[in-house]
């Protein structure tokens, strides 16, 4: 990868996922952790040996995944299901719709190596469709976080948090980008860093990228806001339309397909509030090639160049 | 091909298939030393299938169900000639065709796409179908995982097949009593299959799975019972043919270091001798 090349400590998401949860199993012994063959994927090793009654394994039966966290649910549990987000989300959606958003249930369901993370597997197992499957469900929070502290923090948010949550994890390294202690906030945008001339939106595996994308643009006289917005509902609307009124233009980054992910979120929001140019950056409507998760990033447009090219031409189309 | 000839082709698919996992740094071996045996007898035996010709509407058909297993379909493939050998030294290199799971629109010779578990066996069932409604007499070949097994949409699709009599059909459960972190046993089991399935109306065998003498003959076509589907149930070995991987859970997708690599080698070429 052509600009990330300096040594900074990357982290894997899942770590932060599993630390935390454990933690919250500590003082809460209604939570559960439900999976489906993934204990070693979902790094829930430790969460079965500390709490071996409390890790339901229901094996390779993904829709009984999601049903069973729902009926857990029901009986006062707080289940974190999770699994490979791609089977999790794709296998199991009518039970997360029916059972989980329509039904109301207190479920987290937690999205492990979600987007191209399972890179040379092939786009059976990369996930790039879960935000506009789950966004098309009414009553669910879908999150990505962008780090290990701001997973840390939406964990910790999703067991206190009353009703159903997706969040959506890596397993592609990326460096700590918010302070330690960092709280989370659902529907709320971090501004990671200011700027006026155009604002890059970014969540996920693609923050660090669109960061560093903002220092190449510095580089060269442009000066961009980025906004980590791992909310992708409830979205910060307040935050967008300010982008778009401050800055003029607005370049959207993900790990998922163009069409009905972040990109057309902050669109819906632009279009009605603040029309002003944009460009969506992400997975372009076709199923990737072979390659790792970097390399299918980088080839499609999301290297920190690749970010900074298109944010420059988008700049020129602002009038 | 008589076999002895199946063995010794066995052979060199799992020493191609070790080798390109070795150098890709990834793969599913424990489940491809698995399933090598059955692929082999199926290509080199049973399938009516042509490489220069690969969309014969004629032809028989099989699924790999257990698609993650992909590279032992690879090396398979190629020495039927439907894929150059040279080729599979590109598997899971940027923008190859052989990925982690084999795809139909770029790989000749795989009829479906699979590698989201329990998908190969409802397709199967609606490829039976379409023989059957053109009383054409090309069959139709599956291979589960027993891990895989556990899908719901696997039961669904054996009470169709009993429903529409599919006698053309027949389903191999890879049982080699492995998932990919656990034991089927301390899982989700559903060892013993013959119980299960037969209920449901299917004829059900059980062989060594590493048997090639009693693989071809349980796939021979006078095994038909008219009227019902058909289930082999082989007992297999995760890892077979390499001592410190066979039945270890920790070889469903770990990839050998150098030393290791050797030693497999080593044991594979001196099980040829
Ligand atoms: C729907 C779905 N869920 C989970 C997985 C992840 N996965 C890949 S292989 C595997 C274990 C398969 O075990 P088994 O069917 O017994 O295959 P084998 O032992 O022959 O490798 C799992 C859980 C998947 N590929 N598809
Ligand atoms: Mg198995």
């Amino acid at each position: 990868m052509n600009a990330i090349a300096e040594k900074v400590k990357l982290f894997d998401c899942r770590d932060a996922f599993t630390e935390t949860l454990e933690a919250l199993a500590t003082e809460d012994t209604n939570v559960v952790a439900v999976c489906n063959d993934s204990v070693g994927s979902s790094k829930l090793t430790g969460f079965r040996d500390r709490f071996p009654e409390r890790l339901i394994n229901v094996g390779i039966a993904e829709q009984t995944l999601v049903g069973v966290g729902a009926g857990l649910a029901n009986g006062g549990k707080i289940p974190f299901v999770c699994g490979a987000a791609c089977f999790l989300t794709g296998r199991s959606l009518e039970q997360i719709k029916a059972d989980v958003a329509y039904s109301n249930t207190n479920v987290k369901l937690i999205g492990i190596s979600s987007g191209m993370a399972y890179g040379e597997l092939g786009p059976t197992h990369h996930s790039t469709e879960d935000f506009a499957w789950l966004r098309a469900i009414p009553n669910i929070a879908v999150v990505a976080p962008c780090d290990n502290v701001e997973t840390a923090a939406a964990v910790a948010f999703a067991a206190a948090f009353e009703g159903p949550i997706f969040l959506r994890l890596s397993r592609v390294g990326v460096p700590q980008l918010l302070p330690d202690g960092h709280t989370f906030e659902l529907g709320k945008a971090n501004l990671l860093r200011d700027g006026s001339d155009v604002t890059l939106i970014a969540n996920g595996t693609l923050t660090h990228r669109a960061l560093k994308a903002a220092e190449l643009l510095a580089a060269k006289g442009i000066e961009a806001r980025v906004l980590n917005m791992a909310s992708v509902r409830p979205i910060d609307e307040q935050a967008i339309i300010k982008a778009a009124k401050e800055t003029g233009a607005i370049l959207t980054c993900e790990e998922h397909t163009i069409f009905g992910g972040l990109g057309s979120a902050v669109a819906e929001v632009v279009v009605d509030h603040a029309p002003v140019p944009m460009k969506r950056l992400g997975v372009p409507g076709t199923f990737p090639p072979t390659g790792s998760a970097n390399f299918l990033l980088d080839e499609f447009g999301m290297s920190p160049d690749g970010i900074a090219t298109t944010a420059t031409a988008l700049v020129q189309r602002k009038s | 091909m008589d076999t002895q000839d199946l063995r010794r082709l066995a052979n060199a698919i799992r020493r191609r298939d070790l080798q390109a996992v070795f150098e890709a740094g990834a793969g599913h071996i424990g489940g491809e030393m698995s399933v090598i045996d059955i692929l082999t007898a199926l290509y080199f035996h049973v399938l009516r299938v042509d490489p220069e010709n690969p969309q014969d509407p004629t032809r028989d058909r099989f699924v790999l169900s257990k698609g993650h297993t992909a590279c032992a379909l690879y090396v398979v493939l190629a020495e039927k000639g439907f894929i150059p050998k040279d080729e599979i030294k590109t598997f899971l290199k940027p923008h190859s065709r052989l990925n982690g799971h084999p795809n139909r629109t770029k790989v000749p010779g795989v009829e479906t796409n699979t590698g989201p578990l329990g998908h190969g066996l409802p397709v199967a069932v609606g490829m039976a179908l379409a023989a059957k409604l053109d009383n054409a007499s090309w069959r139709t070949f599956v291979v589960t995982g027993d891990g895989e097994m556990q899908e719901g949409s696997n039961w669904e699709a054996i009470a169709s097949a009993a429903q529409y009599k599919l006698d053309n059909l027949t389903l191999i459960i890879d049982h080699n009593r492995l998932q990919q972190g656990a034991r089927l046993a301390e899982t989700n089991n559903l060892a013993p299959f013959p119980p299960k399935l037969e209920p449901f109306g299917w004829a059900v065998e059980e062989i060594d799975g590493h048997d090639m003498d009693q693989i071809v003959a349980a796939l021979s076509p006078e095994k038909v019972v008219p009227g019902k589907p058909r289930c082999i149930v082989a007992h297999t070995n995760k890892g077979n043919g390499i001592s410190f991987m066979s039945d270890n859970v920790a070889w469903h997708h770990k990839v050998p270091n150098a030393e290791q690599y050797k030693q497999a080698m080593a044991e594979l070429e001196e099980a040829n001798q």
